[in-house]
């Protein structure tokens, strides 16, 4: 075993080994807290689309869900960087081909999101329908608008009970990251690749890419613990279980 | 019967003229090979010229050949009526751990002899010589390394043009930006759609990248030699006497003339299964290779 490996200078002109992990981790954040952003902002319109007395609003939640949730997100990611500048008009694949800033995390960051926008917004719309339809009912009798519903009475109680299947997207978006390589980011997976070749040294490169990953799904799943406890409300079904 | 030093030393006689070669015991992969009868070789699906998958059947290629007269001077060389060869493929990623964990005994792909590689593998002497250069579009008007200032520049991951570019005499005055294809097809499609003015690589694999695209004439390999390595057949650590095997049979090959056919087949002739004909002369280097055979890493 040679642990010091990652002490030695690496040929890529990067500095030592550990310093390529540092640039690896940093990308693989920045990438899956952006998808994470764009994920939540645009599941949760899905998912609300998915469950209002509209059929057409309905149909079109539901197709996106399709659509994004049965394309590999490989495939995905490859169409959005490779296929979509072809088929636009040629000025504006010339731009996203070569004047958009960071072309690879972006393009990461918008393909992850959407992807994940889809499972989410599964989690969204089956929190909304677990509750009882007395509680919608009650809220436009009282005189709430259907928006004032939603954000006043059906999104706070749902978003508090689909925490824990949240928590599993939000972990997975951390490790899913890693096909960004496809299109040329320079996360951990890449990285690791890098280190592989350069060092020869496979079992413990691999080993510490892999405790990287590991704790960074235990930040994430420590912090959404947290997040579950700190808006429980005592007495309600999101309570929490203790 | 009785023993008479006559007898005794006829019998001692007779044994050595019948198995010179097992007066030495046979150690490593080559008592593994003799034990069970079997050899594996670790071969790439995609590596063209030198390794690959033809109608998802058979391995063929420059190193697949090479390898395969190795496997011939192993058979005779331990007297077997039969060994059977088992062909494994490997990828970039999993050769080095396969090799080192008893999988495979040779590969024979196009794998780079480093000094980083030689602290855990082995090396047969060295089979071919690339020189790393660009593949641009015909059409872009890049001509070398100076024109490169301020372009997106694509390389494979494991591989960083820029540290070739940067150690260049003209590439301390320029900036490229770098872009990363995860394979060799990635990189290419990189340079095909616009993404990448130029594609720093190996020139064979780039010469075997434009024969294979749908018009080959938009493309050209131009520019300074960035850097030079040896391809080497790879081998386990510490097995003097496979090694030996190994060096002895490609030796004979490198001495004789079988060598320049067996380049001219997968370099300057059509190759299956499209046709393709790479159109590499040999380098002189390469000829150097052949003269003084050795496993010098890069």
């Amino acid at each position: 075993m040679n642990w010091g490996v990652f002490l030695e200078e690496s040929p890529t002109g990067d500095g030592p080994y550990w310093k390529l992990a540092l640039d690896g981790a940093k990308w693989t954040v920045l990438v899956s807290l952006g998808g994470w952003a764009i994920a939540l902002l645009v599941g949760s319109l899905i998912g609300i689309l998915r469950t209002v007395p509209n059929k057409l609003l309905v149909w079109l939640g539901d197709a996106y869900v399709e659509l994004f949730r049965n394309i590999p997100l490989l495939v995905q990611l490859f169409l959005w960087f490779f296929v979509l500048p072809e088929v636009l008009p040629e000025a504006v694949g010339r731009w996203l081909k070569q004047d958009l800033p960071y072309p690879e995390l972006t393009t990461a960051i918008i393909g992850l999101g959407l992807f994940t926008a889809a499972r989410v917004a599964v989690q969204v719309s089956a929190g909304i329908k677990s509750l009882p339809r007395g509680q919608a009912a009650a809220g436009l009798a009282l005189g709430f608008t259907r928006t004032e519903v939603y954000l006043k009475i059906l999104l706070p109680q749902a978003f508090r009970i689909i925490i824990p299947p949240l928590t599993s997207e939000f972990m997975s978006i951390f490790k899913n990251s890693s096909v960004a390589l496809g299109i040329g980011l320079t996360e951990l997976v890449f990285q690791m690749r890098q280190m592989v070749e350069y060092s020869s040294v496979v079992i413990e490169t691999i080993a510490v890419y892999t405790l990287i990953y590991i704790a960074l799904a235990l930040i994430v799943n420590r912090f959404m613990a947290w997040l579950e406890r700190a808006v429980r409300i005592p007495g309600l079904i999101a309570g929490g279980g203790k | 019967m009785r023993v008479t030093p006559k007898l005794l030393s006829t019998l001692v006689l007779a044994a050595f003229i019948a198995q010179p070669t097992l007066a030495e015991e046979l150690t490593g992969t080559l008592k593994k090979i003799k034990d069970s009868g079997r050899i594996v070789v670790g071969v790439r699906d995609a590596s063209q010229p030198f390794s690959y998958l033809l109608n998802d059947k058979q391995y063929v290629g420059y190193s697949v050949d090479l390898c395969n007269k190795v496997v011939d001077s192993v058979k005779k060389q331990l007297k077997l009526s039969a060994l059977s060869v088992i062909y494994q493929p490997v990828t970039s990623q999993t050769r080095i751990p396969l090799m080192q964990n008893g999988t495979i005994d040779l590969e024979c792909g196009s794998t780079t002899n480093s000094m980083e590689r030689q602290k855990q593998v082995a090396f047969g002497n060295n089979m071919f010589w690339v020189n790393v250069r660009m593949a641009v579009k015909a059409n872009s008007g890049i001509k070398g390394l100076a024109d490169l200032n301020g372009k997106p520049v694509v390389t494979t991951t494991g591989t960083t043009s820029d540290r070739y570019i940067k150690q260049h005499e003209v590439g301390s005055k320029i900036d490229v930006k770098n872009l990363y294809g995860k394979d060799h097809d990635e990189s290419f499609l990189m340079l095909e759609t616009d993404r990448a003015a130029a594609f720093v690589m190996d020139d064979t694999l780039l010469a075997a990248k434009i024969a294979n695209s749908r018009n080959p004439a938009d493309f050209a390999i131009v520019g300074e030699i960035l850097s030079g390595e040896p391809y080497g057949i790879m081998l386990r650590k510490d097995d003097p006497q496979f090694k030996k095997a190994v060096d002895d049979a490609l030796n004979a090959v490198y001495k004789s003339k079988e060598i320049y056919n067996l380049y001219a087949k997968w370099f300057q002739s059509p190759i299956p299964p499209k046709g393709l004909n790479l159109r590499m002369p040999m380098s002189d280097k390469l000829k150097a290779l052949f003269d003084n055979p050795n496993d010098k890493g890069a």
